[in-house]
């Protein structure tokens, strides 16, 4: 690396955050600490039946006794000060009086928050194609297209409000992928959620449009816990995005969400995630810590379930989008770009657990390091015994911009039936002199250069991302967009 | 050119590169619509010539000077030297992998184009003015959608080369032993894409190992370059001097006076 090209690295890993704003609006908080009379308060103020309380503080409880035992997991290549979990605030929301009839009613300041972020909720204005709801400070405040969707028996609304209207869906699945006790920060969410979203594909119905929420963190010193999730009936297909940013404060927010998907015989999932949240500054100050559990399982024969996810923001991230293949048949697909700069720290992977016949899973990784970072894979591949025939294909590539940041592979493979194939492909390089002289010695300005290689490596992921959302992954990484050509 | 100004003049160009003094005090004149070949033995100082006009970091000028056009072509960036209409065929191509061809070729030439105050092509028009390119380079149009150079054979990268020189059309071109390792069907394509541009307003300096290439490209100069300097410049046949006798020849003959201006 020249010394003009590492100052160009430099320039391009520090560029602001443009999410960093803070909205000025009432917010109903509770104090902060975590203990059952909060679960309670957020239990009522959600309107919740006996049962969700009840499941709630199950989740509560084996928190506690993990805390207690001090079970909080250590093994990811990220380095933080303990959390004080009773120095958070559970439960935060937007102040509006009543439940909103319709868009009109939302907070104009709200909604402007949205414009900002180039999220239109705003009837005019909507995105093209794409329902929308939209999470403030874990409430949903507004879902777009619902009528639309519901004419089709999609159900598509915030988590809250399918408790009330269709509690026995939420009953059936609501931790049947993620138990209550999965882990340590699922335990969590489990216990304090507050939102998310919810959808529901009837059998035979392909969604006839993009579902996406927007997740927004506005109010300090609050942990975010949502809860998202998504059940596709027979043969039903829905594609969902999900995209995250938050103000730039000085102290580090938790975020702990938890996604259960479920696919049952030949439905077909695609997660999309787009996430930004604040970084924290080049030094290292403040930012998200993003400890989410996305698990996805394919119950039914021929299911198939795909997670395709841009990782560019967030202090720390610690996430691992699996899936747990347990019809015969069934695909699961993990697509992953995870950009580190600064002083950022991504621990981030997926697990691919086959456990029906002739099960299939894929697994591209990459991983792009710059500044300071430190950016690792972590993934796992079992094949169960009964798994006759599975397949497996793993690619983890990493990039490294300067030659101050690290990136780390761990791959895990166990394997319990002979039947299966599995293969694993893993690089390391450096964006290399050869390569941005050659881009500017065309006339392509180092930066630009720079975007080019990034987004050529990044190519086998944002390929699989919805239209909307690839052009706004790319815009994140700094990318140009590439042309009609080629 | 009409004014007289050279398109390249070089004076006591002096580099180093690796830890080394290559260039060792060399001048050059090029003049508008002229052909240069330079020609010497490994470690003369060919490719690091190529490098200082491109703007290649790694080598460091310590001296001397170099007019472009009667600009100062040392104070340019690399990507702007570019836009300004100086190519370098690269002797390795490199591999840029998921950034297709196509797309790459049009950046480069939208850049220069943007340069210039003319209008950005669009995918389409990219591609209608590509494809007249790649008949004079027989270009497999195929390669234009794969990534750049990646999987590509040795003649491949090289019609790559020449094939981006005649999208972009430069003032100077500069071809670091473009022919090497080329059969004679890949030289012909070498030699169509370097005559294609030949007129009185462009300049091309090519630089080879072997005399072969002159047959099909022909020189109105050629210069041998020995340590870091011309240590000879002539006509054609000094070429074909050269190629009877060896460069060993030159080691007996007197080295700097013979060029120095």
């Amino acid at each position: 690396m020249t010394q003009s090209s590492d100052a160009m690295l430099e320039k391009l890993a520090n560029r602001d955050y443009q999410y960093g704003f803070v909205t000025d609006i009432d917010a109903d908080s509770a104090p902060p600490g975590l203990n059952e009379d909060i679960v309670r308060l957020i239990s009522s103020k959600k309107n919740e039946p006996s049962w969700l309380l009840d499941w709630r503080l199950k989740a509560l409880a084996r928190f506690m006794e993990m805390l207690e035992n001090d079970v909080e997991p250590t093994w990811a290549k990220v380095e933080y000060p303990k959390i004080n979990f009773q120095d958070i605030i559970y439960y935060s929301a937007p102040k509006q009086v009543k439940k909103l009839e319709s868009l009109d009613e939302v907070d104009p300041q709200l909604l402007e928050t949205y414009e900002k972020l180039g999220i239109s909720l705003s009837e005019q204005k909507r995105l093209h194609g794409v329902a929308v709801d939209a999470v403030f400070d874990s409430v949903s405040v507004a879902t777009t297209f619902k009528g639309e969707l519901e004419k089709q028996g999609i159900i598509f609304c915030s988590f809250s409000e399918a408790v009330t209207r269709c509690p026995e869906l939420i009953q059936q699945y609501l931790g049947s992928v993620v138990p209550v006790s999965d882990n340590f920060y699922a335990a969590l969410n489990s216990a304090v959620f507050t939102d998310g979203s919810f959808a529901y594909i009837p059998k035979g119905v392909r969604c006839p449009m993009e579902l996406s929420t927007y997740f927004r963190i506005n109010a300090a010193n609050t942990g975010q816990f949502e809860r998202t999730l998504l059940i596709a009936d027979e043969g039903a297909y829905v594609s969902y995005l999900e995209g995250c940013t938050a103000p730039m404060r000085d102290e580090n927010q938790l975020h702990a969400a938890v996604v259960e998907l479920v696919a049952l015989d030949d439905a077909e999932i695609k997660y999309s995630t787009v996430q930004n949240w604040y970084p924290g500054d080049k030094d290292g100050v403040g930012g998200i810590y993003n400890f989410v559990t996305k698990r996805g399982a394919c119950r039914g024969k021929r299911s198939k379930i795909s997670w395709t996810q841009v990782e560019t923001g967030s202090a720390i991230t610690w996430k691992y989008p699996s899936c747990l293949l347990q019809g015969d048949d069934s695909v699961g697909e993990f697509y992953s770009v995870a950009m580190t700069n600064n002083l950022q720290q991504a621990d981030t992977g997926t697990k691919m657990i086959h456990i029906g016949k002739r099960t299939k899973s894929t697994i591209i990784s990459k991983g792009i390091s710059a500044g300071r970072s430190s950016n690792a894979y972590r993934g796992l591949v079992r094949i169960q015994p009964g798994a006759t025939g599975a397949r497996n294909y793993s690619q983890c590539d990493s990039l490294l911009l300067g030659d101050r940041c690290s990136a780390h592979t761990f791959p895990y493979l166990e394997v319990k039936n002979a039947s299966s194939t599995i293969e694993h492909e893993a690089t390391t390089s450096k964006i290399g002199e050869d390569q941005l002289f050659y881009c500017r010695q065309r006339g392509i300005s180092e930066e630009d250069a720079i975007s080019m290689i990034v987004n050529g490596f990044c190519k086998q992921v944002l390929r699989e991302l919805p239209m909307e959302f690839a052009v706004e992954a790319q815009a994140l990484l700094g990318l140009s967009l590439e042309g009609s050509v080629g | 050119m009409s004014d007289g100004v050279p398109m390249l003049e070089i004076k006591g160009l002096r580099a180093r590169a690796g830890g080394a003094e290559i260039l060792k005090g060399l001048d050059l004149v090029v003049g508008a619509g002229e052909v240069h070949a330079i020609m010497g033995p490994n470690g003369s100082g060919k490719s690091t010539l190529a490098n200082v006009l491109s703007g290649r970091p790694s080598v460091e000028v310590t001296a001397g000077s170099v007019l472009y056009q009667g600009r100062d072509l040392l104070e340019l960036a690399p990507e702007d030297r570019a836009k300004e209409g100086i190519f370098l065929a690269f002797q390795y191509p490199v591999e840029i992998p998921g950034v297709s061809n196509a797309y790459f070729m049009k950046a480069a030439l939208n850049a220069a184009r943007a340069h210039r105050g003319e209008e950005e092509l669009d995918g389409m028009d990219f591609l209608e003015f590509a494809r007249k390119k790649m008949k004079l380079v027989e270009f497999d149009e195929a390669l234009l959608n794969r990534a750049v150079n990646e999987g590509f054979s040795g003649g491949e990268k090289k019609r790559n080369e020449i094939l981006q020189m005649a999208i972009l059309e430069p003032r100077l071109a500069v071809l670091d032993e473009t022919d090497s390792g080329l059969d004679i069907d890949a030289l012909q394509v070498v030699a169509n894409g370097v005559n294609a541009l030949r007129s009185p307003d462009r300049s091309a300096i090519v630089i080879t190992h072997y005399q072969r290439l002159l047959d099909y490209v022909v020189p109105d100069f050629v210069h041998v370059l020995a340590d870091g300097r011309i240590a000879r410049s002539g006509g054609r046949e000094l070429a074909h001097e050269l190629e009877k006798k060896g460069y060993s020849w030159l080691e007996v003959a007197p080295p700097v006076e013979a060029a120095a201006p």
